[in-house]
């Protein structure tokens, strides 16, 4: 047996185990973690790192046939014996059953958990091959998924047991509804999806940013000079002097964002400084070492402060502190409730939500001579690699096109990733050392210094008339948008639009403020504040519907917006109105929810368990409130007798990878299996627009449609035949048939373009929207998805705990491109909302990590049966309107619902944890 | 800065001489390994995990021995007298299977957290930790080895070797509950454990009842112990007083308030006991 007794534990020692199969001998440290040695020695980058401290199961590998995180074990102590990775599950490039019912099943959404996800249900299926769900749950119970809600992850493990197999790919022409696994699945189940972490060029220097641990401070920095010669281990330095340009922000105006801070800080997180050098060395500096001096100011730490801290702003030029009001009014509100029949209203809050995606940012960046010119390189995770190249070109005082943005694979976003991060902290640092630069944030980094969700402190009335029609709202919001403006007016913009709910409503007033504070930044977090709005509105229109004595469904049927229906922004909506379908084909779910209560509360009869069911809608506008969101898609066909698709549709988890070929295949009538793509680069792919607003399938979707009609105008025509022939590829033959005719083209030794390519196609699309004039009103859409779900719960009276026992969710998408696809969105958002609704509150200092801050694990998500309704719009790609942010936003109500309906109590809190709805049950205030 | 070293000692007395020159003490490291960061180890690390003698249950008559690097899936899947069932549900509950695989009985004790959901379960059991450095070996009551947050009456040169767990009468039940704000990886909120014996008629012999995580150290609760003794079995969970909870100083925290926590430990109790008469 290998001891390396007596050595050194930081000093260099040779530690024999078996890797997959394989005696290895690894030179390093024994107290060196085994995640790192995997990674750094072998370069078995399979293995993730999402926290380092055994909260997340990322890192989880099999030791001696048994789960362990490879973030928590000594080298030293895996000697001798035997280490399986993701790597090690498919060691001659087939992949096994469970890899494979991954797939089928979509398991797999971004792939950052999936390496360990598999590692944990392989040390189940040894032992029992044929386990029960609860059973595959406590295997799993280690491990944190913050895409998929854990259920496909859970059927693709049961699966395993069956006799299911792998389905043939869809015929050409049939792509759009087919159940595609997702074309880049194979490199997530296999551990060779490179992610931010994963990738660096040989040598690249590594970058540590100092942090302020003060919500709001003065600060001077002393003598770097000194303490570079002290600290040896220190390359370099980079400070707000570094930045020639220091400021970014995700729209035009305001900049208001210092990559380095300069000499004011506004935010317990905001970055100070860099540190330049070996990771080790670096990371091993005490953050006191560095000579900042600090002068701590009292910080605005609420919006209520903030609104009534006369003279001290934030920002000049925020006076007040509001970066930005919202107004949406139609007809007379006030009014309208005042003659109301029936009116309810209340006060909502919600706190600090936090996207904790598994992957902590990450990324290099490179300065290159490109042909003479010199050139910046960025690879990072994000979801907006167009916005991240303006933004670095800004930064760097550069043209956009001397940047270069390649994305990693992207381990989570939810809107956390649609502020840059690394890169232009990267970007300055790799610019001043002209030596490549890489970094990794850690897991209290990541959550202390990017966005969150809006706190929001809600103030709503609504009222109905007799028959239960709703005449008025009358909405107010506060959304405390933190120390910068990133994506705050987004959220002030987008709320009162949707503040009146999926309902033909004919009088509402709707006002938001994002608030300036010293708190972490607001900014984007799947669903921009609506999430918020309708946690409020629904619990209202419940109270509403008691009042009537209605039905809570039928109450909300009677309101739904229908086809011809005018929203509150004046928009009538002509078609793809989904609303009253979802409720329609909820409904004997409904029913049987509402009955399984009554069942339920006979049998816990004499015991503290309550139970019961909510119901919540929810509407959401595809794209951006407005503002103009272009994407450009382009596609050839090369010599190789394969299509090339150019996408620039940043693929986040949700498919864009897997969706736009599906779509682009149809519009060309071949199988999908001959398209291969280029992805993300913004060299060498067209802007497709920012991965956010649930915009993708919709907008860079019918660019790729487009796209491909063009270059299937350009191939008719080559071959002499109208653009209404049927075309296929005969190896390198095109042929069209048309009318009887059938006409061949060899296409192998044609003269390509720049690319490659013998022909291309391109398209554009950008929603049509009208502005909105003073009052809000105009059309700020061009579609909406729409929803409604229940919750069903089991509420512990004596301990205030909730448990959800099963949710039911109707979307309407207009049309499911891929249906697998659009289940694990809606999946994943239901996983998200319920965290939302119990347990996920981020308090700065306190929960910047994921053992304090608490997302839902395997055990809490209850099975979910999912009603697509396919209401197609007309201008969307094959109908298809978006999934991703409306997926979350009628959970929490719904969840909110089910409590009241089990209690009687109305929640006004989110989340609602177990000592705040003991407090409810007793009576007391929040 | 002095060198630290690694050492991996394959016998108690290698460990032993180790540990008279200092250094830290390494079970599963899942404790180890979070509190430390990314800074590098100023101390010598002693790794205990090679140690053969150190992995094994031992159920004696008298006692059941539970060795230093026993992890929490060695307990669950032991097979123990149902006095340990509070233990095992516990052993279940502690972090997820990946922790449950590495992380030690001992090492939870050791570290002393609040939260430690072993604390309760080997408190009600009337655990003693058995401790050994060059100069010998001695036992004492979890109660006295446990001294605050963080603090327990461990010497700097002596190793846990194991926790003793004398025996229960035959019939005894042990129960364990943790409430937490999701189903795995959670830190509790509070827990209870409970181990009652009954005599043939159903009336309490001996009970012990401890909740963890609503005091600096977790605590048994006399008065509730004194009053259950030759009362029906049935009628010990409604006899549970408020009072018997004075004992308790919860705090508030993000997890909950302490007025919380002392309601939800009181309702947790109450179950506990429920659970091991019925
Ligand atoms: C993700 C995660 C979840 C967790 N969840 C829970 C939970 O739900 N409930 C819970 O109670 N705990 C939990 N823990 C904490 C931890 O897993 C347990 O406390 C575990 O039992 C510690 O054992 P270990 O062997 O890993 O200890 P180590 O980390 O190796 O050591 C812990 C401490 O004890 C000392 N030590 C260890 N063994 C000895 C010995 N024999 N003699 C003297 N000193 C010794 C070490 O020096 C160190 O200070 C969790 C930890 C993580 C990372
Ligand atoms: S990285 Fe090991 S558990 Fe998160
Ligand atoms: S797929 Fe699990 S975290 Fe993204």
């Amino acid at each position: 047996m290998n001891r390396p007794s007596d050595l050194p534990a930081q000093a260099l020692t040779a530690v024999a185990l078996t890797v997959n199969g394989r005696q290895v001998e690894l030179h390093c440290a024994p107290a060196k973690r085994l995640a790192y040695a995997l990674r750094e020695e072998l370069g078995l980058t399979g293995t993730k790192l999402g926290c380092d401290a055994g909260d997340c199961g990322a890192c989880t590998v099999l030791v001696d046939g048994r789960q362990a995180c490879a973030c928590l074990m000594p080298v030293a102590q895996a000697a001798g014996r035997t280490v399986v990775t993701v790597e090690g599950l498919a060691p001659d490039g087939r992949l096994n059953r469970l890899q494979r019912a991954f797939l089928r099943h979509g398991a797999a959404q971004c792939g950052i958990c999936t390496p360990g996800m598999l590692m944990a249900a392989t040390d189940l299926l040894t032992r029992n091959p044929t386990p029960t769900e609860a059973e595959v749950r406590d295997a799993l119970g280690g491990v944190l998924c913050r895409c998929t809600g854990y259920r496909k992850i859970i059927d693709a493990v049961l699966a395993t047991a069956t006799a299911e197999s792998d389905a043939a790919p869809p015929a050409a022409g049939n792509a759009v509804g087919h159940r595609l696994p997702r074309l880049d699945g194979p490199a997530k189940v296999t551990g060779t999806e490179a992610f931010g972490a994963d990738r660096a060029p040989a040598g690249a220097l590594f970058l540590r940013v100092i942090r302020s641990p003060h919500p709001r401070a003065r600060f001077t920095i002393g003598d770097l000079a000194a303490f570079c010669r002290s600290h040896p281990a220190v390359e370099g330095v980079i400070t707000a002097a570094d930045v020639p340009e220091n400021s970014f922000a995700v729209f035009p105006t305001p900049k208001d964002q210092p990559v380095l801070a300069d000499g004011h800080v506004r935010f317990r997180g905001e970055a100070v400084l860099g540190l330049i050098g070996e990771e080790t060395a670096i990371r091993a500096i005490p953050a006191e070492a560095v000579p900042i001096a600090w002068e701590v100011l009292p910080a605005l730490e609420t919006p209520e402060q903030a609104l009534a801290a006369t003279g001290d702003w934030l920002h000049e030029f925020a006076p007040e502190n509001v970066l930005c009001r919202g107004r949406v009014v139609r007809g007379d509100a006030h009014g309208a409730l005042a003659g109301a029949a029936f009116t309810a209203e209340g006060e909502f809050r919600t706190g600090h939500v936090e996207h904790a995606y598994i992957e902590p940012e990450a990324g290099y960046a490179e300065v290159f001579d490109d042909g003479g010119r010199t050139r910046v390189r960025v690879w990072a995770c994000t979801q907006t690699p167009y916005m991240d190249k303006e933004e670095v070109a800004r930064v760097l005082r550069l043209a956009p096109a001397d940047v270069q943005v390649v994305p990693s694979a992207i381990g989570g976003g939810f809107g956390g990733k649609l502020d840059v991060s690394v890169q232009p902290l990267l970007a300055v640092a790799a610019w001043k050392m002209r030596r490549p630069v890489r970094m990794v944030y850690t897991r209290a980094e990541s959550m202390v210094s990017t966005t969150k969700r809006h706190p929001a402190r809600i103030r709503a009335r609504l009222g109905c008339d007799r028959n239960g029609h709703l005449v008025a709202v009358d909405f107010a919001g506060d959304f405390n948008t933190g120390a910068y403006a990133s994506w705050g007016s987004t959220v002030a913009n987008r709320v009162p639009v949707h503040a009146s709910g999926p309902y033909a409503v004919p009088n509402v007033r709707a006002l938001t403020r994002a608030v300036f504070t010293h708190n972490a930044i607001a900014g984007a977090f799947r669903g921009f504040g609506v999430p918020q709005a309708c946690i409020a509105t629904e619990a209202l229109m419940d109270d509403l519907a008691m009042q009537c004595g209605q039905d809570r469904l039928a109450f909300r049927l009677r309101n739904a917006l229908r086809a011809g229906g005018v929203t509150a922004t004046g928009q009538t909506l002509t078609a793809s109105v989904g609303m009253a379908r979802c409720l329609e084909v909820l409904a004997p779910a409904w029913q049987g929810a509402l009955d399984a209560v009554g069942v339920r509360n006979q049998a816990a009869a004499g015991t503290p368990l309550r139970h019961g069911a909510g119901i919540a809608c929810m509407w959401y506008g595809i794209g951006n409130t407005v503002i103009a969101n272009p994407s450009t898609m382009t596609i050839g066909l090369n010599r190789r007798g394969r299509f090339m698709l150019y996408n620039g549709a940043q693929e986040i988890g949700q498919g864009t990878y897997t969706i736009m070929p599906q779509i682009a295949a149809d519009a060309l009538g071949v199988p999908v299996t001959l398209i291969d793509q280029i992805h993300g680069d913004t060299d060498r792919t067209e802007d497709a627009g920012k991965s956010s607003a649930s915009r993708q399938t919709f907008v860079s979707g019918n660019a790729a449609r487009l796209a491909a009609l063009d270059l299937r105008r350009r191939l008719c025509e080559m071959i002499g035949l109208t653009p209404a022939a049927a075309l296929e590829l005969d190896g390198t033959t095109l042929v069209g048939r048309e009318a009887g005719v059938v006409r061949r083209l060899e296409i192998g030794a044609l003269a390509t373009d720049a690319r490659g390519d013998v022909a291309s196609g391109r398209g554009t699309f950008n929603p049509p929207t009208v502005p909105l004039d003073a009052d809000g009103q105009g059309v700020p859409y061009a579609t909406y998805g729409f929803a409604a779900q229940i919750a069903e719960v089991e509420v512990d009276v004596e301990l205030g705990t909730v448990r959800v026992l099963h949710v039911h969710a109707a979307h309407d998408v207009g049309r499911a491109i891929n249906p697998t696809l659009v289940e694990g969105q809606i999946h994943g958002g239901i996983a998200q909302g319920l965290g939302l609704a119990l347990m996920e509150e981020y308090v700065s200092g306190r929960t910047d990590n994921l053992h304090d801050y608490l997302i839902p694990t395997a055990g809490d998500i209850p099975p979910i049966t999912t009603f697509i309704v396919e209401d197609p719009e007309p201008i969307a790609p094959y109908g298809a309107k978006g999934v991703g942010e409306p997926a979350l936003i009628a959970t929490a109500p719904a969840i909110f619902g089910a409590i009241r309906h089990a209690t009687g109590v109305r929640v006004d809190t989110a989340p609602c944890t177990p000592d705040r709805l003991l407090r409810l049950l007793r009576g007391g205030a929040r | 800065m002095m060198r630290a070293r690694y050492l991996q000692p394959g016998s108690l007395p290698e460990a032993l001489a180790a540990l008279d020159g200092g250094g830290t003490i390494l079970a599963g490291g899942t404790d180890f390994h979070p509190a430390r960061d990314a800074r590098a180890a100023a101390e010598d690390i002693i790794d205990i995990t090679r140690i053969p003698e150190l992995r094994r249950i031992e159920a004696g008559t008298h006692a059941v021995r539970i060795g230093a690097t026993v992890t929490w899936s060695d307990v669950a899947a032991a097979s123990l007298p149902p006095a340990f069932d509070g233990l095992k549900a516990a052993a279940r509950e502690v972090g997820g299977a990946q922790i449950q695989n590495v992380g030690t009985v001992a090492g939870n004790l050791c570290n002393a957290s609040p939260a430690a959901d072993g604390v309760p379960a080997l408190l009600a059991l009337d655990a003693r930790v058995e401790l050994a450095s060059r100069a010998g070996t001695r036992s004492i009551s979890l109660a006295q080895f446990l001294l605050g947050p963080r603090r327990t009456a461990r010497a700097p040169d002596e190793l846990v070797t194991a926790v003793i767990v004398p025996a229960w009468p035959p019939g005894a039940r042990g129960s364990f509950l943790k409430l937490g704000h999701r189903r795995y990886l959670v830190i509790s909120i509070a827990m209870v454990s409970a181990v009652v014996a009954c005599d043939a008629t159903g009336r309490v012999t001996r009970a012990a009842v401890a909740v963890g995580a609503c005091s600096a150290v977790a605590r048994r609760l006399p008065a509730l112990e004194a009053r259950l003794p030759g009362m029906p079995g049935t009628a010990a969970p409604e006899s549970v007083q408020a009072s018997d909870l004075d004992v308790l100083a919860p705090i508030d925290d993000v997890r909950g308030t302490a007025e919380y926590r002392i309601e939800a430990a009181r309702v947790l109790v109450r179950r506990a006991l429920a659970q091991v008469v019925a």
